[in-house]
Protein backbone atom coordinates (compact mmCIF):
# COMPACT_ATOMS: atom_id res chain seq x y z
CA UNK A 1 0.00 0.00 0.00
CA UNK A 2 2.48 2.48 1.12
CA UNK A 3 4.39 0.93 -1.55
CA UNK A 4 1.95 2.01 -4.05
CA UNK A 5 2.07 5.82 -3.34
CA UNK A 6 6.35 5.29 -3.28
CA UNK A 7 5.41 4.14 -6.87
CA UNK A 8 3.73 6.69 -8.04
CA UNK A 9 5.91 9.60 -6.91
CA UNK A 10 9.18 7.44 -8.24
CA UNK A 11 7.34 7.57 -11.51
CA UNK A 12 6.82 11.63 -11.65
CA UNK A 13 10.47 11.27 -10.95
CA UNK A 14 11.48 9.31 -13.08
CA UNK A 15 9.07 11.27 -16.29
CA UNK A 16 11.25 14.33 -14.75
CA UNK A 17 14.28 12.87 -15.13
CA UNK A 18 13.65 11.34 -18.29
CA UNK A 19 12.29 15.17 -19.31
CA UNK A 20 15.10 16.88 -18.11
CA UNK A 21 17.83 14.64 -19.34
CA UNK A 22 16.55 13.73 -22.61
CA UNK A 23 13.79 16.81 -24.07
CA UNK A 24 13.82 20.13 -24.64
CA UNK A 25 11.05 21.79 -22.14
CA UNK A 26 7.84 20.93 -23.74
CA UNK A 27 8.82 17.56 -24.48
CA UNK A 28 9.50 17.44 -20.70
CA UNK A 29 5.89 18.28 -20.04
CA UNK A 30 4.54 15.75 -22.08
CA UNK A 31 6.75 12.88 -20.07
CA UNK A 32 4.94 14.03 -16.82
CA UNK A 33 1.11 14.20 -18.27
CA UNK A 34 2.05 10.96 -19.79
CA UNK A 35 2.95 9.43 -16.81
CA UNK A 36 0.86 11.25 -14.47
CA UNK A 37 -2.57 9.69 -13.39
CA UNK A 38 -4.61 7.40 -11.72
CA UNK A 39 -3.52 3.39 -11.73
CA UNK A 40 -4.96 0.43 -10.25
CA UNK A 41 -2.81 -2.24 -8.59
CA UNK A 42 -2.87 -5.36 -10.21
CA UNK A 43 -3.14 -8.85 -8.98
CA UNK A 44 0.27 -9.64 -10.48
CA UNK A 45 1.71 -7.16 -7.83
CA UNK A 46 3.81 -9.42 -5.13
CA UNK A 47 3.57 -8.54 -1.56
CA UNK A 48 6.14 -10.10 0.50
CA UNK A 49 7.48 -10.58 4.04
CA UNK A 50 10.04 -11.66 6.05
CA UNK A 51 10.63 -11.81 9.77
CA UNK A 52 13.73 -12.57 10.92
CA UNK A 53 14.58 -15.06 13.73
CA UNK A 54 16.97 -15.12 16.42
CA UNK A 55 19.71 -17.55 14.92
CA UNK A 56 19.58 -16.70 11.53
CA UNK A 57 16.41 -17.71 9.34
CA UNK A 58 12.90 -16.68 9.71
CA UNK A 59 9.66 -16.73 8.39
CA UNK A 60 9.04 -15.86 4.51
CA UNK A 61 6.36 -15.47 3.24
CA UNK A 62 3.34 -13.20 1.13
CA UNK A 63 -0.09 -12.09 0.68
CA UNK A 64 -2.39 -13.33 -2.38
CA UNK A 65 -5.06 -10.99 -2.22
CA UNK A 66 -4.99 -7.10 -2.21
CA UNK A 67 -6.28 -4.18 -4.01
CA UNK A 68 -5.14 -0.30 -4.48
CA UNK A 69 -5.18 2.06 -6.33
CA UNK A 70 -2.65 5.07 -6.65
CA UNK A 71 -2.64 8.33 -8.03
CA UNK A 72 0.58 10.34 -9.69
CA UNK A 73 0.18 13.87 -10.03
CA UNK A 74 2.16 15.49 -12.83
CA UNK A 75 2.45 18.88 -11.14
CA UNK A 76 3.57 18.25 -7.60
CA UNK A 77 4.60 14.78 -6.60
CA UNK A 78 3.73 15.21 -2.81
CA UNK A 79 0.30 15.69 -4.20
CA UNK A 80 0.13 11.90 -4.92
CA UNK A 81 -1.61 9.51 -3.20
CA UNK A 82 -1.94 5.95 -2.79
CA UNK A 83 -4.68 3.77 -0.68
CA UNK A 84 -3.76 -0.18 -0.42
CA UNK A 85 -5.76 -2.88 1.09
CA UNK A 86 -4.22 -6.17 2.16
CA UNK A 87 -6.48 -9.18 2.96
CA UNK A 88 -4.13 -11.31 5.71
CA UNK A 89 -6.39 -14.27 5.44
CA UNK A 90 -4.52 -14.90 2.29
CA UNK A 91 -1.37 -14.67 3.82
CA UNK A 92 1.00 -17.77 2.31
CA UNK A 93 4.19 -19.22 3.68
CA UNK A 94 3.97 -22.89 2.23
CA UNK A 95 3.42 -23.75 6.16
CA UNK A 96 -0.35 -24.35 7.18
CA UNK A 97 0.13 -24.56 10.77
CA UNK A 98 2.60 -21.08 10.55
CA UNK A 99 -0.62 -19.87 8.11
CA UNK A 100 -3.07 -20.67 10.70
CA UNK A 101 -1.39 -19.12 13.81
CA UNK A 102 -0.97 -15.89 11.28
CA UNK A 103 -4.50 -15.60 10.49
CA UNK A 104 -5.74 -16.42 14.32
CA UNK A 105 -6.28 -13.56 16.87
CA UNK A 106 -2.32 -14.03 17.89
CA UNK A 107 -1.44 -12.58 15.10
CA UNK A 108 -4.21 -10.24 12.11
CA UNK A 109 -7.03 -12.15 13.63
CA UNK A 110 -8.92 -11.94 10.29
CA UNK A 111 -11.59 -13.38 11.54
CA UNK A 112 -12.40 -9.94 13.08
CA UNK A 113 -10.04 -7.82 11.18
CA UNK A 114 -10.17 -8.88 7.83
CA UNK A 115 -8.42 -6.08 6.23
CA UNK A 116 -5.17 -4.19 6.47
CA UNK A 117 -4.98 -0.36 5.01
CA UNK A 118 -2.57 2.00 4.10
CA UNK A 119 -3.15 5.37 3.20
CA UNK A 120 -0.67 7.71 2.42
CA UNK A 121 -0.10 11.19 3.86
CA UNK A 122 3.29 12.14 2.32
CA UNK A 123 4.96 11.42 -0.17
CA UNK A 124 8.76 12.56 -0.43
CA UNK A 125 10.76 12.41 -3.94
CA UNK A 126 14.28 11.00 -3.00
CA UNK A 127 16.39 11.19 -5.98
CA UNK A 128 15.95 11.08 -9.68
CA UNK A 129 13.52 7.42 -9.40
CA UNK A 130 12.95 7.05 -5.88
CA UNK A 131 10.49 8.52 -3.14
CA UNK A 132 9.43 7.82 0.58
CA UNK A 133 5.75 7.31 1.37
CA UNK A 134 4.70 7.82 4.82
CA UNK A 135 1.21 7.15 5.32
CA UNK A 136 -0.80 5.43 8.44
CA UNK A 137 -1.05 1.96 8.18
CA UNK A 138 -4.09 -0.21 9.91
CA UNK A 139 -4.02 -3.09 11.05
CA UNK A 140 -5.85 -5.25 14.09
CA UNK A 141 -7.48 -1.78 14.25
CA UNK A 142 -4.81 0.02 15.48
CA UNK A 143 -3.69 3.00 13.48
CA UNK A 144 -0.08 4.01 12.85
CA UNK A 145 2.83 5.79 11.05
CA UNK A 146 4.54 3.86 8.35
CA UNK A 147 6.59 4.47 5.53
CA UNK A 148 8.12 2.37 2.45
CA UNK A 149 10.59 3.59 0.15
CA UNK A 150 9.42 2.94 -3.66
CA UNK A 151 12.10 2.94 -6.28
CA UNK A 152 10.41 3.26 -10.01
CA UNK A 153 11.60 -0.12 -12.14
CA UNK A 154 9.49 0.07 -15.55
CA UNK A 155 6.89 1.74 -16.97
CA UNK A 156 5.15 2.27 -20.19
CA UNK A 157 1.88 4.43 -21.63
CA UNK A 158 -0.84 2.76 -19.41
CA UNK A 159 1.59 0.27 -16.73
CA UNK A 160 4.01 1.32 -14.17
CA UNK A 161 5.48 -1.01 -11.57
CA UNK A 162 7.64 -0.20 -8.80
CA UNK A 163 9.66 -1.85 -6.22
CA UNK A 164 8.85 -0.94 -2.51
CA UNK A 165 10.50 -2.21 0.56
CA UNK A 166 10.00 -0.92 4.17
CA UNK A 167 9.66 -2.27 8.14
CA UNK A 168 7.10 -2.04 10.08
CA UNK A 169 6.91 -2.46 13.79
CA UNK A 170 4.30 -5.35 14.50
CA UNK A 171 4.03 -4.17 17.98
CA UNK A 172 2.11 -1.03 17.34
CA UNK A 173 -0.52 -3.54 15.84
CA UNK A 174 -0.59 -5.77 18.53
CA UNK A 175 1.29 -8.17 17.10
CA UNK A 176 4.00 -8.82 19.21
CA UNK A 177 3.59 -12.73 19.38
CA UNK A 178 7.34 -14.30 19.58
CA UNK A 179 9.41 -11.69 20.49
CA UNK A 180 12.24 -11.68 20.81
CA UNK A 181 12.47 -14.81 19.42
CA UNK A 182 10.92 -13.55 15.84
CA UNK A 183 11.71 -10.14 15.21
CA UNK A 184 9.49 -7.09 16.01
CA UNK A 185 10.75 -5.73 12.47
CA UNK A 186 8.48 -7.19 9.23
CA UNK A 187 10.58 -6.50 5.74
CA UNK A 188 8.07 -5.79 3.34
CA UNK A 189 9.20 -6.48 -0.61
CA UNK A 190 7.23 -5.51 -3.02
CA UNK A 191 6.60 -5.60 -6.54
CA UNK A 192 3.38 -3.48 -7.51
CA UNK A 193 2.60 -2.87 -10.73
CA UNK A 194 -0.43 0.01 -11.71
CA UNK A 195 -2.36 -0.55 -15.10
CA UNK A 196 -3.87 3.04 -15.83
CA UNK A 197 -7.81 3.23 -14.65
CA UNK B 1 27.84 -29.62 55.03
CA UNK B 2 28.26 -29.11 51.37
CA UNK B 3 29.59 -33.01 50.30
CA UNK B 4 27.54 -36.31 51.16
CA UNK B 5 28.67 -38.35 53.53
CA UNK B 6 28.75 -42.44 53.86
CA UNK B 7 25.29 -41.57 55.72
CA UNK B 8 24.11 -38.34 54.94
CA UNK B 9 23.34 -36.14 51.73
CA UNK B 10 25.32 -32.38 51.94
CA UNK B 11 23.76 -29.34 50.69
CA UNK B 12 24.25 -29.20 47.28
CA UNK B 13 22.97 -32.94 46.52
CA UNK B 14 19.69 -32.17 48.66
CA UNK B 15 18.82 -28.79 46.86
CA UNK B 16 19.99 -30.72 43.12
CA UNK B 17 17.51 -33.15 44.56
CA UNK B 18 14.64 -30.63 45.18
CA UNK B 19 15.10 -27.54 42.44
CA UNK B 20 15.36 -30.23 39.61
CA UNK B 21 12.12 -32.48 41.39
CA UNK B 22 9.95 -29.30 41.40
CA UNK B 23 10.85 -27.95 37.80
CA UNK B 24 10.72 -31.66 36.25
CA UNK B 25 7.88 -32.12 37.85
CA UNK B 26 6.36 -28.57 36.79
CA UNK B 27 7.23 -28.86 33.82
CA UNK B 28 5.22 -32.52 33.43
CA UNK B 29 2.21 -30.27 34.31
CA UNK B 30 3.16 -27.26 32.37
CA UNK B 31 3.48 -29.53 29.15
CA UNK B 32 0.36 -31.44 29.60
CA UNK B 33 -1.73 -27.81 29.96
CA UNK B 34 0.32 -26.23 27.43
CA UNK B 35 -1.34 -28.36 24.54
CA UNK B 36 -4.51 -27.86 25.64
CA UNK B 37 -4.36 -24.66 25.48
CA UNK B 38 -6.83 -23.29 22.87
CA UNK B 39 -5.39 -19.31 23.15
CA UNK B 40 -2.60 -19.21 20.53
CA UNK B 41 -0.71 -16.53 22.57
CA UNK B 42 -0.37 -18.37 25.58
CA UNK B 43 0.23 -21.15 24.25
CA UNK B 44 3.68 -20.09 21.90
CA UNK B 45 4.30 -18.11 25.30
CA UNK B 46 3.81 -21.56 27.44
CA UNK B 47 5.69 -23.86 24.68
CA UNK B 48 8.74 -21.25 25.19
CA UNK B 49 8.79 -21.55 29.08
CA UNK B 50 8.62 -25.46 28.83
CA UNK B 51 11.65 -25.36 26.78
CA UNK B 52 13.54 -22.95 28.63
CA UNK B 53 13.13 -24.86 31.93
CA UNK B 54 13.46 -28.39 29.83
CA UNK B 55 16.71 -27.02 29.36
CA UNK B 56 17.43 -25.90 32.39
CA UNK B 57 16.70 -29.52 33.83
CA UNK B 58 18.78 -30.92 31.57
CA UNK B 59 21.97 -28.51 32.25
CA UNK B 60 21.39 -28.61 35.84
CA UNK B 61 20.97 -32.94 35.65
CA UNK B 62 24.57 -32.88 34.03
CA UNK B 63 25.88 -31.06 36.86
CA UNK B 64 24.29 -32.95 39.34
CA UNK B 65 25.44 -36.68 37.94
CA UNK B 66 28.77 -34.75 37.93
CA UNK B 67 28.58 -33.89 41.67
CA UNK B 68 26.87 -37.68 42.39
CA UNK B 69 30.43 -39.07 40.78
CA UNK B 70 32.42 -36.93 43.02
CA UNK B 71 30.57 -37.36 46.26
CA UNK B 72 30.13 -40.40 48.50
CA UNK B 73 27.08 -42.45 48.45
CA UNK B 74 24.84 -42.54 51.66
CA UNK B 75 24.67 -46.03 52.54
CA UNK B 76 20.70 -47.69 52.71
CA UNK B 77 19.05 -47.34 56.21
CA UNK B 78 19.52 -50.73 58.23
CA UNK B 79 15.48 -50.11 58.18
CA UNK B 80 15.13 -51.32 54.68
CA UNK B 81 14.83 -54.67 53.15
CA UNK B 82 16.30 -56.42 50.20
CA UNK B 83 13.41 -55.56 47.97
CA UNK B 84 12.57 -52.25 49.46
CA UNK B 85 16.43 -51.48 48.26
CA UNK B 86 16.28 -53.01 44.93
CA UNK B 87 13.16 -51.41 44.44
CA UNK B 88 14.29 -48.45 45.49
CA UNK B 89 17.37 -47.81 43.44
CA UNK B 90 15.52 -49.00 40.29
CA UNK B 91 13.67 -45.88 40.74
CA UNK B 92 16.28 -43.60 41.18
CA UNK B 93 18.22 -44.94 38.22
CA UNK B 94 14.69 -44.80 35.95
CA UNK B 95 14.47 -41.18 37.29
CA UNK B 96 18.05 -39.97 36.52
CA UNK B 97 17.50 -41.95 33.55
CA UNK B 98 14.40 -39.27 32.82
CA UNK B 99 15.89 -36.29 33.41
CA UNK B 100 17.93 -36.56 30.43
CA UNK B 101 15.45 -38.74 28.44
CA UNK B 102 12.91 -37.19 28.59
CA UNK B 103 14.28 -33.40 28.26
CA UNK B 104 16.65 -34.57 25.30
CA UNK B 105 13.59 -35.89 23.70
CA UNK B 106 11.65 -32.59 24.28
CA UNK B 107 14.72 -31.21 22.27
CA UNK B 108 14.45 -33.70 19.11
CA UNK B 109 10.37 -32.19 19.26
CA UNK B 110 11.91 -29.04 18.68
CA UNK B 111 14.56 -30.20 15.85
CA UNK B 112 12.50 -32.60 14.04
CA UNK B 113 9.32 -29.64 13.48
CA UNK B 114 8.95 -27.76 10.49
CA UNK B 115 8.06 -25.12 12.14
CA UNK B 116 11.85 -24.97 13.25
CA UNK B 117 10.67 -22.17 16.20
CA UNK B 118 14.34 -21.64 17.49
CA UNK B 119 15.07 -22.65 21.27
CA UNK B 120 15.89 -18.91 22.99
CA UNK B 121 16.31 -20.40 26.42
CA UNK B 122 14.77 -18.14 28.88
CA UNK B 123 15.52 -15.29 25.95
CA UNK B 124 19.27 -15.19 26.22
CA UNK B 125 20.81 -18.49 24.74
CA UNK B 126 19.74 -19.68 21.51
CA UNK B 127 20.22 -23.43 21.87
CA UNK B 128 20.72 -25.17 18.25
CA UNK B 129 18.65 -27.91 16.88
CA UNK B 130 19.56 -31.10 16.86
CA UNK B 131 20.56 -32.55 13.66
CA UNK B 132 17.72 -35.47 13.06
CA UNK B 133 15.20 -35.41 10.39
CA UNK B 134 12.74 -32.58 9.47
CA UNK B 135 9.41 -33.85 9.16
CA UNK B 136 5.63 -33.84 10.66
CA UNK B 137 5.91 -37.57 11.13
CA UNK B 138 9.32 -37.04 12.88
CA UNK B 139 7.94 -34.74 14.46
CA UNK B 140 4.89 -36.68 15.51
CA UNK B 141 7.17 -39.83 16.95
CA UNK B 142 9.26 -37.54 18.94
CA UNK B 143 6.16 -35.64 20.48
CA UNK B 144 4.49 -38.72 21.39
CA UNK B 145 7.77 -40.05 23.22
CA UNK B 146 7.92 -36.83 24.84
CA UNK B 147 4.98 -37.52 26.30
CA UNK B 148 4.61 -40.82 26.93
CA UNK B 149 8.09 -40.69 28.42
CA UNK B 150 7.33 -37.54 30.60
CA UNK B 151 3.78 -39.53 32.02
CA UNK B 152 5.70 -42.40 32.72
CA UNK B 153 8.32 -40.78 34.73
CA UNK B 154 5.53 -39.05 36.66
CA UNK B 155 4.51 -42.01 37.62
CA UNK B 156 7.73 -43.28 38.92
CA UNK B 157 8.24 -40.13 40.70
CA UNK B 158 4.68 -40.46 42.65
CA UNK B 159 5.92 -43.90 43.76
CA UNK B 160 9.32 -42.51 44.55
CA UNK B 161 7.42 -39.39 46.64
CA UNK B 162 4.89 -42.35 48.26
CA UNK B 163 7.88 -44.68 49.09
CA UNK B 164 9.14 -40.74 50.88
CA UNK B 165 6.05 -40.70 52.53
CA UNK B 166 5.99 -44.28 53.73
CA UNK B 167 9.26 -44.45 55.19
CA UNK B 168 8.38 -40.69 56.96
CA UNK B 169 5.10 -41.25 58.18
CA UNK B 170 4.52 -45.18 58.39
CA UNK B 171 8.00 -46.33 59.35
CA UNK B 172 9.17 -43.43 61.01
CA UNK B 173 12.89 -43.47 59.48
CA UNK B 174 15.03 -41.00 58.11
CA UNK B 175 14.81 -41.31 54.67
CA UNK B 176 12.96 -38.11 54.22
CA UNK B 177 14.71 -36.42 56.72
CA UNK B 178 17.89 -36.62 55.43
CA UNK B 179 17.09 -35.68 51.97
CA UNK B 180 15.68 -32.32 53.99
CA UNK B 181 18.58 -31.41 55.90
CA UNK B 182 22.11 -31.42 55.28
CA UNK B 183 24.21 -34.38 57.34
CA UNK B 184 21.64 -35.19 58.96
CA UNK B 185 22.69 -38.57 60.70
CA UNK B 186 24.33 -36.78 63.56
CA UNK B 187 21.03 -35.40 64.09
CA UNK B 188 18.73 -38.13 63.81
CA UNK B 189 17.62 -38.56 67.38
CA UNK B 190 16.60 -34.76 67.18
CA UNK B 191 14.98 -35.49 63.97
CA UNK B 192 13.10 -38.42 65.37
CA UNK B 193 11.88 -36.67 68.34
CA UNK B 194 10.42 -33.81 66.31
CA UNK B 195 8.25 -36.58 64.20
CA UNK B 196 6.82 -36.87 67.42
CA UNK B 197 8.13 -40.82 67.29
CA UNK B 198 10.45 -42.86 69.69
CA UNK B 199 10.95 -45.84 67.65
Amino acid sequence: MSTTSGLFSTVLRAGIAALLAASPVGAQADTLSEVAGRYNIQPSSRVAFTVTQVGGGGINGNFKKFSGVFSLNNSDISRSTINFTLYPESVSTGQARVESFLRSDAVFDSANFPTITFKSTQITQTSPDTAEVAGILTARGKSSPASFQANLSDHGKNSITFHVQGKVMRSRYGMDVGTPIYSNVVQFDMIIRGQRS
Amino acid sequence: MLRNTKDSFGLVSILFHWIIGFIFLGQIALGYLMVRVSDFTLQFSLYQWHKSFGFLVLGLSAFRLLWKAANARPRDLASMGQMERVAAHGAHIALYASLFIVPLTGWAVASSSPLQIPTFMFNLVVIPQLPIAISDSAEAFWSASHAWLAYLSAVIAVAHILAALHHHFWKRDTVLIRMLRPNAAKRRHQAIKLTGKSS
